[in-house]
């Protein structure tokens, strides 16, 4: 005979230690098992495309930081790609070598704070979490000689990027490359083939192939689920059709492939990093342009492979000084797209690790 | 590398019932009757050559004179890629219908559009105002949109 | 004082009250020093997970942050104590209290040396056996009587974990009644000449697991997950209640460390130091290995806790008390490396086979 039960409305944020953000869930709930669940979004809302109306684009280029706050550097080279893609300025090469190598040490930030919360919502006190920021705070520092900030570069510029390495920057960076692989052995070893680990992530919040191409997932969340697609192979741009790399896809779609997915993606960085070290020819890194110009009136839709997925800007021109509409495909916002699909059916625990492995970030996902 | 289908030929490989949706092609992307956008989009997603499966954005701008939704889709397998636009006159009413039926991923971003803009999408699961809260006052994304209040 | 500590307890008859002096000290020592060694421990601890997460704990207050448990003290006992309106004032109460006294009486029937301990009772083991059942029933009452829905999951949680690893806590333990012959904690001190650790090492996996559970520490930590339900059945509680809380968590993970010491590795024998150091030494040991395991592993989620009690805790300490009775019965005269390699051969060959067939469990419910 069965025990006759109610649902209950339980809320999860957004006020919560492990919602990465101000995020809020009401889950339906029937005992431990998620029956329903609702995404609340907006708390985060801050009205940055509509601001953009009101700036030149220039102006817009700090505030495009503060999309993704854990990954400024590919926000601002997706944005000033857009708007030179739309008034055809030139970049020169050590200024594209520049942004690639920029822009791959911010996606090892971006993942290793990804690993490292993933494992935080398991309960792992804070252990890999603190080994990670140790390498985390070795490239805070590159990034600190480069530009003088540690969170909200505003480093790029239309034509270039703003300042040229400093001399110290390349020893710094190389010691960070020779010593950076074996720290990722070392996170491997404790925790990659952890039967705890296993048995909270195997096959735990699946995301099927079909399913993840029709909600339009991007980034590490699609390539989890066994599609290949990355910007950087399949469209390049900057100087990527340069570089040789692999993208690691996985064949599950399970938590534990997202977070294999993102471990490889941290190898394949320093790959292209060192690579891209190794060909930075000399020259000028910057193609100035007046402070505020005017793009001829068009529209252009420019991407990149951003940690979370694909970045991208349609950025339309009237051409005046001034964007007429600036709209950012944001990757975190159109993931969670699947997140009922992937929660329902799930205990409450797997629920923030499912979030988690998802890894949003909240100013994406509100803008 | 992707490549932008050329419009000319997607209209010519168009059956005789959809072609007559297109209204224009231009250097951006195919406009299309509003009514039947979600035909259309069945048909490209589906077609052998065109296999349109992954809808990357979905985009509303005010023009002053038209509301204009951008549709960014994307065939992941043949590596190409087409935009559909659909311009609405109506200001008061704008109306279009939901394309998530097609696509899940429509579901979020028409959301938005909604609540920003004011546009209505037909047949939309769970139409309500994503970021701002009930009872807001106005689409503030709109070029007409003036904060007093 | 300390004499009266270390000599054994014949001289009740010698001194007149002897037996009232005998209870006031006892009582009083005991109550002292678990009260100062939580204060010392939680020292331990924090400083003990810094080191292990490459930083240095809690430095500032006092040299070597040895204040810092003094200050946190200070800071709970100055907090308001808020009652929910809708509370059950007196289970409310109450619970905090029901919860810690069973922890400060399992500690009457330890011996810190030979023959001194409070009440040696000739059913030491079953005493310690029945009181430490109850406190799960304060850890219900809390979260029953919060009026909180989050309180309310934990505390359902919590009862279902503490009752079910009650099983191979027990049977655990019979396997060393049996060698020693005796249910007094006093007797089986003596009766270790060698450690009992090595006569059973099945028994000490299962007893420590099963205890881990019993405390809610990591890996079975799931009621204090920060990361879920923040902070489980203590959700309301504030003050000094709150305060109650804490101390009992500590104590029973120090009740924990004692009870092992004085069943597995030998209570309070050792050589030149007097026996109350070798005690507390050995506490001091099992309690680092306890942090330790708190500061690596991920938690587990409540299926696979019931799970890993109910299939794999219960069947292995059947089979170990199967072996252990059979060994005693057949083979009475084995010398101890002998009797303690079938132990060791019993545990390898269960967890080789069987752990083929365990899955920890746990998949989505169709909704």
């Amino acid at each position: 005979m069965a025990i006759k039960t109610e649902p209950m409305f339980l809320n999860l944020g957004p006020v919560h230690p492990s919602t990465h953000g101000v995020f809020r869930m009401r889950a339906l709930v029937d005992g431990e098992v998620i029956t329903d669940i609702e995404p609340v979004f907006g708390y985060l809302h801050r009205g940055i495309e509509k601001l953009a109306e009101g700036k030149s684009y220039r102006q817009f280029l700090p505030l495009s930081d503060r999309l993704d706050y854990v990954s400024s550097m590919n926000n601002n080279m997706a944005y000033v790609m857009a708007v030179e893609k739309l008034a055809g300025i030139e970049v020169p090469q050590r200024a594209e070598y520049i942004r690639v190598i920029m822009a791959e040490l911010q996606r090892i930030i971006a993942h290793l704070l990804a690993i490292g919360s993933f494992f935080n919502d398991m309960g792992t006190f804070f252990t890999p979490f603190f080994y990670m920021f140790i390498q985390k705070e070795k490239i805070t520092d590159l990034f600190e000689m480069v530009c003088g900030q540690r969170l909200l570069y505003n480093y790029m510029r239309f034509g270039g990027v703003s300042h040229d390495l400093p001399p110290e920057f390349i020893p710094a960076l190389t010691r960070f490359l020779d010593e950076m692989p074996a720290e990722i052995k070392k996170y491997e070893r404790l925790l990659a083939e952890n039967e705890i680990v296993l048995a909270r992530s195997k096959n735990v919040g699946v995301l099927t192939r079909e399913m993840a191409i029709n909600a339009s997932a991007a980034g590490p969340v699609l390539r989890a689920s066994g599609v290949n697609w990355d910007i950087r192979k399949d469209d390049p741009y900057s100087i990527y059709d340069r570089l040789d790399f692999t993208v690691p896809t996985g064949t599950n779609g399970d938590c534990y492939d997202r977070y294999r997915v993102r471990v490889e993606e941290l190898t394949q960085s320093l790959n292209i990093i060192r690579q891209a070290v190794d060909g930075l020819p000399k020259g000028k890194v910057l193609n100035p342009v007046p402070l505020r110009f005017r793009p001829s009136s068009g529209e252009v839709y420019s991407h990149i492979e951003g940690n979370k997925g694909e970045l991208g800007f349609h950025v339309i021109s009237d051409g005046s000084d001034k964007p007429y509409r600036i709209h950012v495909r944001a990757p975190s916002f159109i993931n969670l797209t699947a997140l009922r699909n992937m929660l329902i059916g799930w205990k409450l625990a797997d629920a923030i690790i499912i979030f988690g492995s998802i890894d949003i970030c909240l100013g994406e996902v509100d803008r | 590398m992707t490549v932008e289908l050329e419009y000319n030929r997607i209209v010519e490989a168009l059956p005789q019932d959809l072609a007559s949706c297109v209204i224009a092609v231009e250097n951006h992307g195919l406009v299309i009757q509003p009514e039947r956008i979600a035909d259309i989009a069945a048909f490209l997603k589906v077609e052998p050559g065109m296999e349109l499966d992954y809808l990357c954005s979905v985009t509303g701008i005010d023009y002053i004179r038209y509301f204009e939704i951008d549709y960014l889709l994307y065939s992941l397998k043949l590596n190409h890629r087409l935009t559909l636009k659909v311009r609405l006159t109506d200001r008061s009413e704008p109306t279009v219908p939901s394309l998530t039926g097609l696509w899940l991923g429509a579901e979020l971003q028409e959301r938005e559009i909604f609540d920003l803009l004011g546009i209505n999408f037909s047949g939309h699961p769970g139409m309500k105002r994503i970021f701002l809260w009930e009872g807001f006052p106005g689409h503030p994304l709109r070029k007409d949109y003036s904060h007093g209040h | 004082m300390m004499e009266l500590l270390l000599l054994p307890a014949s001289i009740r008859s010698d001194v007149p009250f002897g037996y009232w002096w005998h209870l006031l000290i006892f009582g009083l020592g005991i109550i002292t020093l678990l009260l100062t060694s939580v204060i010392i421990f939680i020292w331990l601890e924090r400083r003990l997970v810094g080191r292990f997460q490459l930083r240095h704990g809690p430095n500032r207050a006092g040299p070597f942050g040895l204040l810092q448990s003094v200050a946190d003290v200070i800071k709970i006992l100055t907090k308001e104590d808020i009652i929910p309106s809708r509370a059950d004032k007196l289970v409310f109460w109450m619970a905090p209290v029901i919860a810690f006294t069973p922890v400060v009486l399992m500690l009457g029937v330890v011996p810190v040396a030979d023959g001194a301990l409070l009440a040696d009772l000739n059913i030491g083991i079953l005493f310690v056996v029945a009181i430490s059942s109850i406190t799960s029933l304060g850890v219900f009452m809390a979260g029953w009587s919060s009026y909180n829905k989050y309180s309310l999951l934990s505390a359902m949680r919590t009862v279902a974990q503490l009752v079910s690893y009650e099983m191979p806590l027990i049977l655990s333990m019979v396997g060393v009644v049996i060698l020693t012959g005796s249910l007094s904690l006093n007797e089986m001190v003596k009766a270790q000449s060698v450690p009992f650790i090595l006569l059973q090492p099945a028994g000490f996996f299962i007893f420590f697991t099963a205890s881990l559970a019993e405390i809610n520490r990591t890996p079975f930590d799931l009621l204090e997950a920060d990361s879920e339900l923040v902070a489980g059945y203590n959700i309301e509680y504030s003050g000094m209640k709150f305060a109650t809380f804490y101390l009992t968590e500590y104590c029973e993970a120090i009740v924990l460390a004692t009870l092992t010491a004085t069943l597995f590795l030998g209570g309070w024998q050792g050589p030149w130091l007097p026996p109350m150091i070798w005690l507390l030494l050995k506490i001091g040991l099992v309690f680092c290995g306890i942090v330790w395991i708190r500061a690596t592993l991920p938690r587990l989620r409540i299926d696979q806790v019931m799970n890993f009690a109910w299939k794999f805790l219960l069947p292995l300490a059947i089979l170990n008390l199967l072996v252990t009775s059979l060994s005693v019965i057949f083979w009475p005269a084995a010398p101890a490396w002998a009797s303690g390699l079938i132990n060791l051969g019993m545990l390898a060959v269960f967890i080789l086979t069987y752990s083929k067939f365990f899955k920890p469990g746990g998949k989505t419910v169709a909704v």
